[in-house]
């Protein structure tokens, strides 16, 4: 099978075309069976939450605390949505037609991605001078804290382990693994827009070589193809049973008090 | 333009005798299976080695497909009835002149001996990057070689272009769209019945081909209802040279009234846009209007909002509003 599609250009050389869709299905299996893969495991594995005891001790200690605490604004809980939005708009728009249902999908697309990198650029803007920028990196520092986590998930009691600070290791991955595969969907995709019609940007379809648009175009294939297994994961984990405060404070912006002593530090996030 | 082989690549070939054989066939090879009517598109493809299909299944023997009928409320064609017999028989002359010319005046005589009504309208885009090989959207790859700077792409769209430019080029869509024909498509044993108008498709929707048929489909039949016979009909083709060549620009146009009032109409003009263009805003204007100068004018600047010419083909602009006069005029002679 081949993962991309080549074709000799004008002048002989053989050149990138496309991804094949193929990876599209899988990406979409893919995306189904680690969500099968990881539900029979949460269902039959013995991984270990927090005792209550010792979220019980946390409450004493820290009495003080508000009842509810804030942990999405109202402009970070907006540009999760909207980002949401455009996300699956450029997903359903983007493999819908592979699947067989046929519409005018390039303006719809395009549109979308340009609310996505509007989105984005406002939330670099947002977190790095309203948010607290590094609360969502990982680094060295955190290798305790992961060490800690897969421990519990192979069904082994760690009391007093290291917590996070805001966000959990799971979404700093995640983060991450979005902000790469954002980046060169993006960038990818706003160089297109030189290919196709819109009353934005002159087209210009020499903007590169055919070799540079091979790989433009497969580079958007395969970070695109790669959000469907993301987005899977990320909807998946949302509606988890265990993870249900995390997608309520999206929602509403807070969490309780309890919950904010049981998952995170309040010395590395301080409430 | 590739070099034409006299020996096509291998295939295997599949003659069919008769419409369920044939159904047969296209179920079991799905999209490996190229449909061959008449062959006259087939046989470009296939010589200069640009489409290499596994299976290729001949219509030729499945007389079925054959014949043109009055099938109560009109009339109905077999989608392999050819060309000629279309423009020479008694009843279409008779109810339907606007197919007739339309059918008349398809490439060359030769050519509308063996062609079908099937296979003009199912017939792929004529642009010569595309016929070429060249990787183009159209053929898989990810450039409109036509819409670059430098393109020579004086027959290519100026409506609705989206990354693909190369248009229409069928003398009888136009007019079966004007008509409002409906395309019986089987596929196995089922059946749907598509409106002319639905049946033809833009790059936005598949870039890789110009109708809704679908690996497995078989166009067996055009049905034409009355709702226009006998009424108003129009039909002009402007080409390079007056015979065996396509259209630049073609319009097809019913209308029903009388020379003071138009009370209905329908106008198709094709060769400008990846399907047939229905000038629907002109249609609704020319309601209650008289046929006159005046209102020819004005429809004609009407026809010809929002095109985007290339480079290379901004006179199809003025072009299409001829037409568009001349059709509401009903005068081929008719120039000012």
């Amino acid at each position: 099978m081949d993962f991309l599609t080549s074709a000799r250009s004008p002048w002989g050389e053989t050149v990138f075309t496309h991804i094949s869709w193929s990876l599209f299905w899988a990406a979409l299996v893919g995306g189904l069976l680690f969500l099968l893969a990881h539900g029979g495991y949460m269902l039959f594995s013995q991984h270990h939450k927090r005792t209550s005891e010792e979220v019980d001790r946390l409450e004493r200690e820290r009495a003080g605390l508000p009842a509810h605490i804030t942990r999405h604004g109202f402009v970070a809980r907006a540009f999760h949505w909207v980002m949401a939005f455009s996300m699956l708009t450029l997903l359903f728009t983007a493999f819908l037609p592979i699947v067989g249902v046929r519409f005018a999908w390039v303006q719809w697309h395009w549109m979308a991605g340009l609310l996505l990198t509007a989105s984005v650029l406002f939330h670099i803007v947002h977190a790095t001078f309203v948010l607290d920028f590094w609360s969502i990196w990982i680094g060295p520092k955190d290798i305790p804290e992961f060490k800690n986590e897969m421990m519990r998930d192979l069904g082994k009691e760690v009391p007093g382990s290291p917590k996070p600070g805001k966000y959990p290791l799971g979404n700093r991955l995640y983060h991450l693994a979005v902000l790469v595969a954002g980046l060169l969907v993006i960038g990818s995709g706003i160089v297109m827009m030189w290919r196709v019609r819109t009353n934005l940007v002159e087209r210009n379809p020499y903007l590169f070589g055919d070799v540079t648009w091979g790989l433009t175009y497969v580079m958007h294939g395969l970070m695109g193809v790669g959000f469907v297994g993301l987005v899977i994961a990320h909807i998946y984990f949302a509606l988890r049973p265990e993870k249900l405060w995390i997608t309520k404070a999206m929602l509403f912006g807070t969490i309780s008090r309890r919950e904010y002593l049981e998952h995170h530090d309040p010395d590395r996030w301080v409430a | 333009m590739p070099p034409i082989r006299d020996v096509m690549p291998a295939f295997e070939l599949f003659q069919p005798a008769n419409v369920s054989d044939a159904l047969g066939v296209l179920n079991r090879h799905g999209a490996d299976a190229w449909v061959m009517a008449g062959g006259m598109d087939t046989f470009d493809w296939l010589k200069d080695r640009i489409k290499k299909p596994k299976v290729v299944v001949d219509l030729g023997m499945v007389n079925e497909l054959r014949g043109i009928k009055d099938a109560g409320g009109g009339v109905e064609i077999g989608a392999m009835t050819t060309l000629t017999t279309i423009a020479n028989d008694p009843l279409v002359k008779e109810r339907f002149p606007l197919l007739a010319q339309a059918a008349l005046i398809v490439a060359s005589p030769q050519i509308r001996n063996v062609g079908t009504l099937g296979g003009n309208v199912s017939q792929d885009a004529r642009c010569w990057y595309y016929r070429a090989g060249w990787p183009c959207y159209r053929a898989g790859g990810n450039i409109c070689y036509a819409d670059t700077p430098t393109s020579i792409n004086r027959e290519h769209a100026i409506f609705n272009a989206d990354r693909c430019v190369a248009v229409n080029p069928s003398d009888t869509a136009p007019a079966l769209i004007a008509l409002d024909a409906s395309f019986v498509i089987k596929n196995g044993d089922k059946e749907r019945v598509v409106p002319a108008e639905e049946f033809f498709i833009g790059p936005g929707i598949n870039i890789t081909r110009l109708n809704s048929m679908e690996p497995g489909d078989l166009l067996t039949a055009i049905r034409l209802p009355n709702t226009w016979a006998g009424k108003g009909h129009y039909f002009e083709k402007v080409r390079d040279r007056q015979v065996w060549d396509f259209a630049l620009v073609n319009i097809a146009a019913a209308i029903n009234g009388s020379a003071s009032s138009i009370t209905d109409a329908r106008m198709v003009v094709n060769g400008v846009a990846a399907t047939p263009y229905r000038l629907t805003a002109v249609e609704s204007f020319l309601k209650g209007k008289a046929r006159d100068k005046a209102t020819a004018d004005q429809a004609a600047d009407m026809a010809v909002q929002g095109a985007a010419p290339l480079r290379h083909n901004a006179y199809k602009v003025p072009l299409v509003k001829a037409l568009v006069k001349r059709a509401i005029r009903g005068d081929a002679e008719w120039t000012s």
